[in-house]
């Protein structure tokens, strides 16, 4: 992890010592991240979008969502956790007793039972912790392989990962079973979103990315972040600061 | 007799035509998302050809039931942002077009993707003089979390209108200035409309060899 930030500051620097072109502020690295950006692409039409395409037509929509449910039931602890840091002891709690129900009453997670109970599922990660602890987000990153993601976020998705219950599983092949499985699950979840991407964006890089920094923002303050601006004074004269970190 | 009965048809007339117009503006922001929502939704679910894939009738109908609450010249002044005001007449109306097929075609995409999830229309929280409100909606999914939708929407003579949609905390609208003003910068407005017309194009042919 820091070598791969440590490689990506380099050639940031690298690339911006070489062009003079007006750049996005949130955007310092975007030479580099768009030379991931491609190689991500080219890897999922080659190979992540046709595997959650098959996985999609071959497993009926039923054990999908059984498959969908199990690995956001063993998720759950750690939004949880995420919870208590941001203070949000309620949410948490909730997050805990959903873990509790699913995993027995739902037969290990496959049915999420505490949805219909009245515990909603909730999105939390370390990104979304720091973030709500005043961290800005740093300049926007494209991670090999993972994709959109800023300086912040990718530090969080380091403990994201440290604390996966999948690292605890063994053998060696359940473990990458698991893992594989929740990859392609995941993609397979995404395949009508990135389809409209493609539909909706001239440029798709930059769309993506402002769908991704609006969206982590929106995250963080769990779905209503402070307005920035009276929209009366948007409506065609000014320009957008959307986002905070300018 | 016959003067009573003309008479009342006189006034039935005069009534009904006092009723349309200020039908339009008096139903509440919340109450016309919801109606709009269920109406378009239940046609759909029960449009066969809908449903086997085609798309020029998913566009046909919401063209006819969505669009006439969208306020696209208002959408496109902000998706432009300051390059909104560097645009002639012609220019925007150009613009306002281009981008109105484009949203069009996305919206029919999402929809398309719809398959009976639960809705939640939540309650309006505005105060009856407002003018400017947000209408929210909740995608219940299950599994996941549930994933909200924001209209951003109006006040006009002719009723509210929405100028924004937000879905899952990204704002449509917004998402297009910057890759707009991309454009706008490296080869104008007219550079604009030409990549949005290309754009369409492009998204058309692909919708035909499909089908």
């Amino acid at each position: 992890m820091r070598v791969l930030l440590v490689a990506a500051l380099a050639a940031a620097v690298a690339g911006c010592a070489s062009t003079g072109e007006e750049r996005d502020p949130r955007d310092p690295w975007e030479p580099l991240n768009r030379g991931i950006y491609t190689f991500n692409d080219k890897l999922d039409q080659y190979l992540a979008r046709p595997i959650a395409t098959g996985y999609q037509k071959a497993v009926p929509g039923e054990i999908r969502l059984r498959v969908r449910n199990f690995f956001g039931n063993i998720a759950d602890p750690f939004i949880g956790v995420n919870n208590f840091l941001q203070g949000k002891f309620e949410d948490g709690v909730s997050d805990w007793a959903r873990f509790a129900f699913n995993t027995t009453i739902g037969l290990f997670g496959i049915h999420d039972i505490a949805t219909d109970m009245g515990y909603e599922k909730h999105n939390e990660d370390f990104g979304q912790t720091f973030g709500r602890w005043g961290a800005g987000s740093g300049p926007y990153l494209v991670l090999p392989v993972l994709g959109s993601s800023t300086l912040r976020d990718g530090i969080g998705w380091g403990f994201d990962f440290y604390t996966d219950p999948l690292n605890e599983t063994e053998p060696f092949a359940v473990h990458w079973g698991l893992v594989t499985l929740r990859l392609v699950q995941t993609r397979a979840d995404l395949l009508d979103a990135s389809r409209i991407l493609e539909e909706a964006a001239l440029d798709k890089y930059v769309f993506q990315r402002d769908a991704y920094l609006q969206r982590r923002r929106s995250l963080i303050y769990d779905g209503s972040p402070p307005r920035e601006k009276d929209p009366e004074e948007d409506k065609g004269d000014k320009d957008d600061t959307d986002k905070k970190p300018r | 007799m016959t003067l009573i009965r003309s008479l009342a048809r006189a006034f039935v007339l005069a009534l009904l035509a006092a009723a349309v117009p200020a039908r339009a503006q008096d139903v509440p922001p919340d109450q016309l998302v919801k109606t709009v929502t269920l109406e378009v939704v239940e046609l759909i679910t029960k449009d066969k050809e809908i449903q086997a894939g085609n798309r020029a009738k998913l566009i046909q109908l919401i063209d006819a039931k969505v669009l006439p609450h969208f306020n696209f010249t208002a959408m496109t002044a902000l998706a432009l942002g300051q390059s909104w005001n560097k645009a002639n007449p012609e220019q925007k109306k150009r613009l306002a077009e281009e981008f109105r097929t484009l949203l069009v075609r996305t919206y029919a995409s999402a929809l398309s993707a719809y398959s009976e999830q639960k809705l939640d229309f939540r309650p309006l929280r505005a105060k009856p003089t407002d003018t400017d409100v947000t209408v929210q909606v909740r995608v219940l999914q299950p599994g996941a979390q549930p994933v909200p939708i924001d209209y951003s929407m109006e006040k006009t003579a002719a009723g509210w209108k929405v100028y924004d949609v937000m879905v899952g905390g990204v704002s449509l609208v917004a998402n297009y200035r910057t890759e707009f003003n991309n454009v706008v910068r490296q080869s104008g407005i007219d550079g604009l409309i030409k990549d949005l017309a290309a754009k369409n194009r492009r998204l058309e042919g692909a919708g035909l060899e499909k089908k």
